[in-house]
């Protein structure tokens, strides 16, 4: 497999770098389905005669993987190129449908688990780091644009996943015109084998179009002097191995782990929240269940502009600044949902639409944050290992949400006063996350790779 | 990363135009139609 490996891919003379981010979203809008599960959950648990929660421990299974194999694999990554880890990650994913739709045509849930869940959620872990340091490396003048028009696919893929599944059942399930229809099981297992070619092959051009800049390649008029001026952006190389050591990787995890837990706070309960946020004395709601999905598209769009939008805007910003601003105003505008979100729906709107926003911005601007710190040598792995971080908080989010919610009644009784410990508690988050961001530091010298004018005697202990 | 290449700045002109475009085209026009799937939703909100 010699035609996977990182020297095949490394691009001639005169390659346009603008045709690396289409590979990249390639892979990421594949894999961004995994936001799209809902689709046919109901369906699943039909089919399955399942409870909601065993059926949502696929989707859960799948990020723990994706954290964890992330995590892992982030140095095999680095070392071995993006084309292989593509690759790889399409292995995985498609594998990963494969595997569950024999799980659902067989009716046997712990292959689902095992295909969805376990392999496909390696596969959306390799597939989300694998583009993200040689697109570092292609834009050193943006990294911020180019590292967010890349994760803005993962934001994306559930837009297209979602009525691409729809019509897919609709077009599978000759029951479909009945009143109340439910997918049939079948029609979701052909739906997963539909979905597992489109996506080897969409993920296929993504890895065969990638290629990794030659050796000591900068863009045309790129000054790396400027560079340099900045305080927090090193010209040094840290090694994953001695990131994970260092006090400024815990203060980023942090800072990650805060935004993203209030984030999934308000996208867990989205369509639920705004009914019960504008329910009447006698228990209706101003919300119908139309506006409320409604609701959740326009906080899908934000999750993704937010991507695209503050990430770019933290190339002129900082890293540091524009998280302040994920945290810092993240937290007063969370707040003044709590207190006053439910005096207008349009206030209730926009506050949850910048909220959600500055989620999306909070993954999409970390790996540069992680270049500025820990410069590009194994910025892919380091990235890896930040986004345990990702699933902590997607089993924080929805555990706090839910257990503030449990105590404060049924569905279908809440209220808004009924979010408010939730909520705030989400603010307290955010301002710890300030706090972390606030305290973020240049990366100590003895953490910095031996160059040949300067050597390293022993290996840097963790720091206090 | 091997040296094969000569380091140094370079101009992007090579990949011709048509490949460009096609490359965005194939995943800007999924993606467009997403978002406008999903606008079509989002017009209850405001309905």
């Amino acid at each position: 497999m010699g035609w996977l490996d990182r020297e095949r891919t490394i691009a001639p003379p005169g390659f346009n770098r603008w045709l690396v981010p289409p590979a990249a979203l390639a892979v990421h809008l594949c894999i961004g389905q995994a936001y799209a599960t809902s689709v046919y959950k109901t369906a699943l648990v039909k089919h399955f005669d399942a409870s909601l929660t065993e059926i949502g421990m696929i989707f859960s299974i799948a990020i723990v993987m994706l954290g964890l194999s992330a995590a892992v694999m982030g140095t095999w990554v680095d070392k071995n190129g993006p084309r292989k880890a593509m690759f790889a990650s399409a292995m995985f994913w498609a594998g990963g449908f494969l595997i569950g739709s024999v799980g659902i045509f067989t009716n046997q849930l712990w292959l689902v688990y095992l295909g969805y869940g376990f392999i496909g959620g390696i596969g959306l872990g390799i597939g989300y780091i694998s583009p993200v340091s040689t697109l570092i490396k292609w834009f050193p003048d943006r990294p911020g644009l180019a590292t967010g028009m890349a994760i803005m696919g993962f934001g994306g893929g559930a837009l297209i996943a979602s009525p691409v599944s729809t019509a897919l059942l609709k077009l599978y399930d000759p029951n479909s015109g009945a009143t109340g229809w439910v997918a049939s099981g079948d029609a979701v297992g052909k739906l997963f084998l539909s979905l597992a070619v489109v996506y080897l092959a969409y993920m296929l051009f993504g890895a065969f179009t990638i290629k990794v800049p030659a050796e000591g390649w900068q863009p045309a008029g790129f000054d790396a002097a400027k560079v340099k001026a900045a305080k927090l952006v090193t010209t040094e190389n840290v090694s994953a191995q001695n990131a994970v050591k260092t006090r400024q990787f815990w203060l980023v995890w942090i800072a990650l782990f805060c935004n993203v837990t209030a984030g999934i706070g308000i996208l867990e309960q989205a369509a639920p929240m705004i009914q019960d946020f504008f329910r009447r004395s006698d228990g209706t709601s101003l919300v119908s269940a139309a506006v409320a999905a409604g609701f959740v598209g326009l906080l899908s769009i934000g999750n993704m502009a937010g991507r695209f939008a503050w990430s770019a805007t933290s190339d002129v910003t900082g890293r540091k600044r524009i998280y302040m601003v994920y945290l810092g105003v993240g937290a007063v505008l969370y707040a003044v949902l709590a207190l006053v979100g439910s005096t207008a729906t349009v206030l209730y709107v926009a506050l949850a639409f910048v909220i959600i926003s500055f989620y999306g911005g909070g993954f999409a601007t970390v790996p540069a944050y992680l270049r500025d710190l820990f410069g590009t040598f194994q910025v892919g792995a380091i990235h890896g290992r930040l986004l345990t971080a990702w699933s902590a908080a997607g089993v924080a989010g929805p555990l706090i949400v839910n257990a503030f919610l449990d105590a404060q009644g049924k569905p279908g009784q809440l209220n808004a006063v009924s979010y408010q410990p939730a909520l705030l508690t989400m603010v307290v988050l955010l301002v710890i996350g300030f706090l972390a961001n606030l305290l973020v530091k240049p990366v100590d010298a003895r953490f910095h790779e031996p160059r040949p004018d300067r050597g390293r005697a022993y290996e840097p202990a963790m720091e206090a | 990363m091997s040296t094969a290449h000569t380091p140094g700045p370079q101009t992007s002109v090579k990949v011709s135009t048509g490949q460009l475009a096609a490359a965005w085209a194939l995943v800007g026009l999924p993606l467009a139609y997403g978002v406008y799937q999903t606008l079509t939703r989002v017009a209850a909100l405001f309905g």
